[in-house]
Parts: C-alpha cells; structure tokens; sequence
C-alpha cells in the first residue's frame, strides 16, 4: 500500500521563506507498452502498440517507436495529429518521479539543460527496457529533437536522434507531410533579407516587472477589420482611463496577431493620434514595401482636434499567444516555381501567412486551413504551413464549413458516447416520470411558432377559472429531465452552447431525437414539460405564481400567422381559439406595463431567405414580419424568466444563473444624438426611459423609415447581454427590458442556460435533487464565460451566412439598382443600408488609379463633402448593388453610388455597359 | 495557486503520491523518560511530539475534578519554527486553543475515564515542524503517547485528513494541497469498531461528495492504524527484552 521509496528534500528559496517539499519516487510506473512484462501492472490509459505500424522510414528500417523533445512536440503537433499518419507517436514522456530515470539538477546545469538531458536518461531507458522485453521484436526508441546540442549528445550516448525534419524526409510514404512540418530551420530564415523591420520583443521577466511597475500595460490585442495598419488593446483591470488604448503604424503593432495578450507601452501625450475613420486593406504582394508602408502610415495621421486623442503606444512584448488555425486561401506567388506563397486568412484582422509549399497550384483555389509558426523580426509577414484542405471556394459546403470553422462554432456529429445516453425508441412516460409531476393533459394548450419550426420548446394556456380570475400557462420542455448531470450528452451539450441557426441548415445543440421529437411540444403528442402557471386578474396582474413539472398534450402547433387569423376571425370559437384571445390581451396589457417602465423596442434590418427546395439556392428574400402574435408569445415568455429568475435567486442567492444587460456608457449614444440632432430630433439618453420615449417621438412626416433608422442606430449603441452567476456579481438590471432581474428559461432545447435554469428550478421546487457542479458558483461561472462566447460566436456565424446568401442571392440577380440609407459616414466612405434587403454596405469614393475627389470630412455632424455634394448621416441615397468576386476569399457585395450624381464618381446607369464590371475586376486583380 | 495542477492527468499528486496514499510515517514511544509516556511522529516533513502525565490528581481547583471520570486536559502548541515564517506566540492563541479543545474531545471519546474518577490525564502535543495534517499528527503522536503512559483506551485513535480535488479525494494532504484552499476533512477513528472519535470540516462541500472523502479518510486512518500497530508492539518488543535483561 505505501509505496515511499527514496524521499528526498527540494528547497526553494523566496524572498525569506523557506519550502521544503517532499518528493516521492515511484517503482510502479510501467513503460506503456501492450505486451510488457516486466511492468505488466495496471496501466491506465492509451498503451503503445506492441506492433508498430510505421510508414517506411529510410532513417530507421526497424520498427521503432518516437520519442519527440518538448519543442518538437509543442511545435509540430500538427503532424503528430493526423491520425494514421504517425500511429505509433510514443508522446507519453515518462511521468516525472520514476524512480530509474529520476535526474537531479547539477549544480551549474539550467532547467533546460537538466530537462533535455532527463529526456535523454528516459530514451536510454526506455532502449534497455525494450531490448529485454522482446529480442525477436527488436523494437527501438528514437529520439526526435531539433535541438543541435542535444541531439550530439544522445548519439554520444548511444540513442538514435534525428532532427525532425530529418525524420519526416525520410518517410518514403508521406512525401506531403513535408509541407506541414511548421518552418523553424534556422536556415531558413538567414535567406531572408537581412533587414530588421520590428524591434525586439522583450522577454517575459521583464514584461512582467514592467507591468508591475505601471510601465507597460497589460491587454487584449484586438486587430482592426477596417485598417490593417491599426488596432487596439483592451487592457485589463479596473482601472478606468487608459482602459482602450490605440496602436498605429506596422512597427509599433509590432507583429501582435489579433487575441494575443500583450503588453504595451504609453507614449507621451504629445504622440497620441485619434483612431483614423480611413478603411485601408492590406494588398501589396512585395515583401519590401516598407517605405510604402510608412507612407501609407502617414495617411492615418491626419490634423484632429485635442479633444479626439487617444492614448496611443506600442507594443514592446507579447505575454501569450493566442494563434489558432485559421482558414483561408492561398494566394499564389508571381514568381514561377517557387515554393514560398502568402496565404490570404478569411478573417480580416489576422495578416497573411507566409507558408512554403508544393502543391501551390493544387490548392489554388481552394479554402485551406493554415497554422501559424513564428514571426521573425525581419520578416514583413508571420511564417506558417499548411495544414488541411477544406474543399472549393465559393462552394456552398466549403463555405459553410468555414464560417463554422472559423466562428469556432461545434459542428461535428455527435459521437456514439453522447448518443448512447438518448432515451430509447418507442419512448412513453412512465410511472416514475409522473412521481413528481401534474398531470396537466386535460388543458387546451397550442405552440405558436415561426412556420417549418421542428424544435417547439414553448407552448400556452389561458382559462377562466371559477373566482373570475384568468389561469395563465407556460409550458416549456423538459429537457432537464432527458439531459442528466454530467454525463457525455451534457459535457456536449454545455460545449456546443446553443443551437446554431444558418439559412439553410441548423447546427443543433442536442440531438435530433430530442430536438425535433421528444421534446419537441408537438400538437397531439404526451409530453414532459416544464411548467410555468400564474393566477392573474384581467388587468394582468400576477396574483399567484406556480411552478411544477407537468405532462402536457398540446392541442394544435400554429404558426404566427395561423394563430392571428384565428384571433382576427369572428366565425372560429373553440377553445384554443378563445385561450389564444385571452392570452393576446393579456400581453397588451403586459407590453404597456413593461414600456412604461421604460423597456426599449428596437429594431434590426432582419430578413429571410426564400430557398429553392432542390438547389438549396435563395430565390428571393424578405424582411421578417412581425404580427401581434409575435409580441404575444413574446411577452409570456417574459413573463416566465422574469418569474423564474426571481425564484430561483431566492432559492439560490450564491449560485443562480441569470442574464444581465448592462446600461451602455454615455459615449456609446454620441453618434445617434448626433445623428438625430442633425435631422433636428432630440434623442434624450439619461435613462433607458427617456431614450424610449424620445424614439418614440422622433417621427417626421416627410420620411417615416426615419424612426426605425433611428432604432436600428440605438441598437447598434446597446452593450452585450451576457449571463453571469449571481454570487460573483452584484449588479443584476437588465437594461433593455428594464427589469431588475432576468434569466433565460424558455428555450431549453437551443440555449444550454435554460437547462441550468430548469435543474436550479426543479431543486427549488423539490422536483429534483442537486449536484455538485450546480452549487459551484465557479464552476457556473466558467460556464457562462463559454457561454456568452457560443452565444457571440453563434450570432456572428448566423450573420456571415445571411450575407454568404446575400451574395449567392446578388450572384443569381445580376447587378440591380436600389434605394437606400446612410448609416455611417466614414471619411472616405459611406455605410448604406437598403431596407428592401436589410443589406448594408460601403460606397467607397477613394479608389485606385482613380483621381482623388476632393473629400472634406466633418466629424461634428458627422458630414463627409466630395466635390460639390455633402452627405448628411441619413440621407437618401441610391446605389448599384453587383457582386464583387475578383477576390474569390472575400467574395464581397459592391456598392457604388448612382444618386446623387458627382461627375466622376457615381456610376451612370444609362451608359453602362456590360463590359464594366470585368474592366474592374482586372483593376482590383493587380 | 496559478498552475500548478494538485493532481495531474495520469493521477499523481504534487509530491509524486497517488491520491489514496499516506505520506511516509514514522514513528518513536518513549522518548522522555520523566514523563509517563511520549511519544514522537513524522508523517511526511510534519513532526510533532506528544507527552502524557497521569493519571494524577486533580491540580489546581477540585472544583473541576469530575465524581465519575476522569479529566482530559489537552494543551496543544507548535514551534515558532515549525511554520515557514516564523510564528510569535508558541501558545496560547486562538486556533491552539480550538485544536487542545479537539483533541480532548477525540481522547475522551477513546480512553476509559471512568475507571479514574476525579483524577486528572494531561496531554501535551507539540508541533515541530508543519507541513499539513497537523491535528492528525497530533492525535497519532499523542495515541502512542497514552498507551506508552500505559493508560487503558478503548483502542487507538487514527486520525487522517483528506481532501477533494477535481472529483478525486485525496489522503493525508500535504501543506501544498491545503493551502490551495479546497475542502479539508479532519477525521480521528476508533479502526476496530469504525466508530468516529471526531470529523471536522471547515469548508464547503457538496454532499454527493461528502461520502467519498469520508471513506477516503477512514481508510487512511486505518492504514495509520497498521503503521502505529506495529510500532507499539516493537516497542513492547525492545522493552521486554530490556526487561528480560
């Protein structure tokens, strides 16, 4: 049972402390091997196989197993990877503590030294151990290090080393894996020119004293979509001035790529500038255009009034990377022959990736996924390799695959071990399921939902109840009692999040058999639900509330329209007809209540794609509509987490999960005062009320798509809703509904928050039993960081895909002209909305090869002057809508302006003729 | 404790232990030849020394001499060397209160008081070097000190801590493992009839767990029970051939 053998003493000394830790040696760490003998004990884990399967190395004819030094390992893991490839990867490095390979630090050796040369004693070992095992197998050990020294000195002691990059030329099978192997030869990079472009980046000791002494600050680095040349850095802590802090100029970025944790440097004041409103795209194919860089820098440079400085600085060191790999394409070098490419990423604010290369012309063309390596200081982009091949661009797969890949969105299907905790087929409610429930068929409840929904997780009921009083209900379904605590379908579900609506597909949070059926609240069907029920009078007031588990048999599944002719029609009569009237004008009442508190409508341009059945392409589209039944469904559904909400931070005030809309800060409304201000409204933003009510009343006659230009601004100014635990924070308002407390409980099927809320409820009312992660109030805390980052991926992935089926739609449409709005005034752009599509984009005036026009930017009003014409914020403007795929990456809408007419910039519909487009695409080639 | 992982992916613990095992013990009795027994323990780099007098009179006030039993009075301290900065008052302050309070309820659920009334038995435990797991140190030594003073128990008392770490409960906890802030069980056990002499935990814990940490705890105990076991008969080994003499 105890096993201590040699017991020796470590010493560390810090500061006057004195630390003596204890360090047990172990004899029972088996070598891991399948068929070992010698340590045949119990063996955790994957085993090595005793059969090496090795693809054919010309190095090392026997079989043989690898043992990669760290910096291979960390570096090349892309390789290692690829299943099938390198079967017999031996990366379990010994656990440290084995009692034979244990190596104590000499005096004079550093930790790498001593590290590397633990490794070496652990190859060795590992020779002998095999060689007794098994004299016929003749398994070996190499040892794979890029390490010069190292590598010397295990031949030295008789291990067969080779350098990675060795090993990989001598597989006779895989000559492609060359490709992946990450660049990190020193030779390779002596080829570069010599020219150091950056500074150095300082090391971590002194970043870290930096930072503790106020020097440097420490942030989020955060790329900007617009200006490849500018960015900016959140940086971390309370403190409340300096919190955003402006990086301009490729040298003071100093090869950061965006999410990397930095650390910056404050420049004096005299040095600030302000963010620049120019949208400058990274295009030069040469390597050595640096002089043109700065003179591009001194674009963004420009005369600003005190008032817009920002603090400005530099970055003088990264403390961690944040480099994933990213999608993209490749963008073939002129040169013939070579090998060395740029690679273009699909997201804007990652630089392109210098990757070397063979099957440059098979992978023209195509979306590829390419890691990065390094950045040398001399290099004017960042070195990467190749990793994978997505499939064709502009394909409808491919494309799809990207945007999830890139939005990190969970997409794979679910594994067998997820699956194998799915109820099984035919499934019926049992006596246990009704232990705790009510038995709630007898109502007359429906669904109302978007038509074509399958995954139906809300339904109703109203009725008059015998003392005059209405009972009002909301059903939700019970997919806590399907999804039990920790098991493998609920680590997947918390991983993925959310349900993941793109046009033409639905990436589902939980599988499809409990989705779409069983918990699904189909019409006709027994299920399990979650029931909210309150006692209200008919001027809605709540008198009671009730929560329990219940069975429902829901009475009809209607669309919105469908529930609205039954409301509207005199003739219809029945129950479920009369339960929805009662419900509709109890939700009036409910939305004016809950506008008088001051709850805010906003709007967004939201459309829907019509797609043709068999091609999956869109044929036409259309802004969503709203009916009363929306706000109807709408408002119970408020009603319920609102309800919910507080019941369960009564119950558990430390740990329950809810949902916060912070109010944003002043400075978030300046643009929509400014706007309204110019069109001689006043916007008034004290309050979430006052804001409400002032666009309430900012109507003109003249031009009533005003108001909701005014709402779609104000949305753009609102802050993130986010979850968060209650015992980690104290501030719980929800702005945007002015409620004081809010949480989510309604969509169990597609949000994973819903199931925390209903097993925090069920506990609460006794229905269920706790578990230990769901009183952790950490551990909810990590979750709803994942959370709010599904949430966030999720929305940006539904939105790229609206605008990949604008274009595919634009595509089939040919170039149209169209009426639209503008949004934003840049200073050498405008941001146009056109209703009719809910589309929005830029009209540049600045182009290549193009005289400039004379632009003058005012950033008061906001108004931008070119030639004669001044462009207000909202002005009516009309454009050319075509699709732009000269660069197949980013395939882009292109807007250009046809009304108002300045001679040599808009486009003139009578004389254009079909040849135009291609005239441009060859200018944008270059 | 910014990573550093209490117990890594293949389940070793920080010290090369695996989450079940004790920290190495050993063990002395009578190591004072004034006092009626002593005794002196290590587990792990956690030393302490427990001493024994009586049973005696009652000292100082007979008011608090007990008409049926006898009086257990504990006392406990530690070193001002025995914690990594050093400490300023060997005793006296609060927490070495609590832990004599403890101690003198774990020992009078396992000596038999009553067949010394209104008599006194005093315990005095040392601490002299720390490194987590003190209070069961503390009732080990002070186990072998009893029964060196030759004082009747109902059994020995074993005592253990252990604590929880990512969904694993972990046996007689380092200082390194404690000062990470989880839950700490402290648990003293009669091993021959299974009945608990004290449990102790300050920390929050869910109770699906609680039963695990708890059986993790008494089996360390009882491993303590086999250790102590055989250093109490070698000890009445070495005596009786002393004796023999």
């Amino acid at each position: 049972m105890l096993k201590s053998k040699t017991f020796l003493k470590k010493t560390r000394a810090g500061g006057v402390m004195k630390i003596v830790r204890e360090h047990y040696l172990r004899d029972d760490i088996g070598c891991g091997a399948t068929g070992c003998a010698a340590c045949g004990r119990a063996h955790e884990g994957p085993a090595l196989e005793l059969q090496p399967q090795d693809p054919a190395s010309s190095l090392c004819p026997r079989p043989h197993y690898l043992l990669p030094d760290t910096n291979v390992l960390l570096h090349q893991i892309v390789i290692a990877w690829r299943p099938g490839t390198w079967a017999s990867v031996a990366s379990s490095l010994r656990p440290p503590g084995s009692l034979e390979t244990y190596v104590e630090q000499e005096q004079g050796e550093n930790a790498n030294d001593r590290n590397d040369r633990a490794i070496r004693v652990a190859a060795k070992w590992y020779n002998e151990h095999l060689k007794k095992m098994s004299a016929e197998n003749q398994l070996e050990v190499i040892f794979i290090t890029n390490d010069r020294k190292n590598k010397e000195k295990a031949i030295e002691e008789g291990i067969p080393a080779f350098t990675c990059e060795e090993y990989i030329k001598s597989l006779t099978a895989n000559p492609e894996l060359i490709d992946r192997l990450a660049c990190l030869s020193e030779e390779g990079n002596e080829i570069e020119s010599g020219k150091v472009i950056f500074s150095e980046h300082l090391p971590l000791s002194k970043l870290q004293q930096g930072i503790k002494s106020g020097t440097y600050l420490q942030g989020t680095f955060r790329a900007s979509r617009e200006n490849y040349l500018e960015a900016t850095v959140w940086v971390h802590g309370d403190a409340e001035e300096n919190k955003e802090i402006i990086l301009q100029g490729l040298k003071n970025l100093n090869r950061a790529i965006h999410e990397d944790i930095v650390a910056v440097e404050l420049f004096p004041k005299s040095q600030w500038v302000a963010p620049s409103s120019v949208v400058l795209h990274d295009e030069g194919q040469d390597e050595d255009d640096v002089e043109k860089e700065e003179e591009r820098e001194t674009i963004l440079k420009t005369a600003v009034n005190e008032k817009m400085l920002k603090p400005t600085g530099r970055v003088v060191g990264i403390i961690k990377r944040n480099w994933r790999p990213y999608c993209g394409m490749l963008s073939k070098s002129d040169i013939k022959e070579s090998r060395r490419h740029l690679f273009t990423p699909a997201d804007k604010r990652i630089p392109r990736i210098r990757i070397e290369t063979r099957q440059a012309s098979a992978l023209e063309g195509r979306r590829i996924i390419v890691a990065i390596d390094g950045w040398p200081r001399n290099s004017r982009y960042p070195n990467g390799h190749f990793v994978k091949n997505l499939g064709d661009a502009g394909d409808k797969e491919t494309e799809t695959e990207v945007l999830l890949l890139e939005h990190d969105v969970p997409h794979q299907p679910f594994s067998q071990a997820v699956l194998s905790f799915l109820p099984k087929m035919p499934w019926s409610i049992t006596e246990k399921d009704m232990k705790y429930r009510e038995d709630l068929r007898h109502l007359c409840v429906c669904s109302v939902d978007p038509p074509g929904c399958t995954d139906i997780d809300d339904a109703l009921h109203c009725r008059e109840l015998e003392n005059g009083n209405l009972e009002v209900g909301v059903h939700i379904a019970d997919v806590s009692h399907f999804i039990r605590p920790g098991n493998a379908l609920d680590q997947e579900s918390a991983r993925r999040g959310t349900t993941v609506y793109l046009c033409e597909k639905r990436i589902d949070m939980v599988p499809e058999l409990l989705s779409s059926n069983l918990c699904s609240l189909r019409c006709n069907v027994d299920r399990l639900a979650f029931s909210c029920i309150w006692e209200m009078s008919h001027n809605a007031e709540i008198l009671k509330t009730r929560f329990t588990k219940s069975v429902i048999n829901s009475k009809a599944s209607l669309t919105y329209a469908e529930a609205q002719m039954r409301i509207d029609s005199a003739t219809i009569n029945d129950d479920t007809t009369t339960s929805l009237r009662g419900l509709n004008k109890l939700a009036k009442i409910l939305k004016k209540q809950r506008i008088e508190k001051g709850a805010l409508t906003l709007s967004s341009p939201e459309v829907r794609f019509h797609m043709d059945s068999e091609t999956h392409d869109p044929i036409d589209l259309q802004t969503k509509e709203l009916r009363e039944t929306n706000s109807m469904v709408e408002e119970f559904m408020l009603l319920a987490n609102i309800s919910v909400a507080k019941k369960i931070h009564e119950e558990f005030s430390e740990h329950a999960l809810l949902r916060k809309h912070p109010a944003p800060p002043p400075s978030n409304y300046e643009i929509l005062v400014k706007a309204a201000k110019s069109k001689n409204l006043e916007i008034r933003t004290d309050t979430a009320k006052s804001l409400a009510d002032s666009l309430d009343q900012a109507e003109s006659p003249t031009f009533p798509y005003l108001n909701t230009l005014l709402r779609i601004l104000a949305t753009r100014c609102m802050m993130q809703a986010v979850y968060f635990c209650s015992g980690m924070d104290n501030d719980f308002h929800h702005y945007g509904l002015a409620s004081p407390i809010y949480t989510h409980f309604t969509s169990p099927i597609r949000r994973y928050a819903d199931v925390i809320v209903h097993r925090l409820l069920a506990v609460a009312i006794g229905a269920d039993s706790t578990y230990p992660e769901l009183t952790d109030k950490h551990k909810l805390a990590d979750l709803c960081k994942n959370l709010n980052f599904r949430h966030k991926m999720a929305q940006y992935a539904q939105r790229a895909s609206v605008a990949f089926h604008t274009q595919l739609f634009f595509k089939s449409k040919g170039i149209v002209s169209e009426e639209g709005y503008i949004l934003f005034v840049r200073k050498n752009a405008i941001v146009v909305l056109i209703p009719k599509y809910g589309l929005e984009g830029t009209v540049f005036f600045e182009e290549k090869d193009k005289p400039k026009p004379w632009l003058v930017y005012d950033d008061e009003i906001p108004s931008l002057k070119i030639e004669d014409t001044v462009f207000h914020i909202f002005d009516k403007v009309k454009v050319r809508i075509m699709l732009d795929s000269s660069n197949l990456q980013h395939q882009k809408i292109r807007m250009s302006l046809v009304e108002p007419q300045i001679p040599g910039i808009s486009t003139d519909i009578s004389n254009m003729d079909i040849n135009e487009p291609e005239r441009k695409k060859k200018k944008l080639q270059k | 404790m910014a990573g550093l992982d209490l117990l890594s992916d293949q389940g070793y613990r920080v010290d090369g232990r695996r989450a079940g095992e004790l920290r190495k013990i050993q063990a002395r009795m009578g190591v004072f030849a004034q006092a009626d027994g002593s005794a002196y323990i290590e587990q792990g780099n956690t030393k302490a020394l427990a001493v024994v007098y009586g049973p005696h009179e009652i000292r100082g006030s007979r008011a608090r001499a007990l008409p049926d039993r006898a009086l257990v009075n504990c006392q406990y301290s530690s070193a001002t060397f025995s914690t990594g900065e050093r400490k300023r008052r060997p005793h006296g302050d609060r927490k070495s209160c609590e832990m004599g309070l403890q101690l003198r309820q774990t020992f009078e659920a396992a000596i038999l008081t009553q067949l010394h009334p209104r008599s006194q038995i005093d315990i005095y435990v040392q601490v002299l070097q720390a490194d987590g797991g003190t209070y069961a140190a503390c009732v080990n030594a002070a186990t072998l000190a009893v029964l060196d003073a030759g004082i009747p128990m109902r059994d020995f008392v074993c005592a253990c801590s252990a604590g929880f770490v990512d969904g694993t409960a972990l046996a007689d906890l380092s200082h390194v493992e404690e000062a990470a802030g989880g839950p700490q069980l402290a648990l003293a056990l009669l091993p021959a009839s299974g009945q608990i002499a004290l449990l102790e935990m300050d920390a929050r814990l869910h109770e699906d767990h609680l039963e695990r940490v708890l059986e993790a705890a008494a089996r360390a105990a009882r491993d303590v029970h086999t250790l102590l076991d055989h250093v109490v008969r070698q000890h009445v080994c070495e005596a009786s051939l002393l004796l023999g003499d």
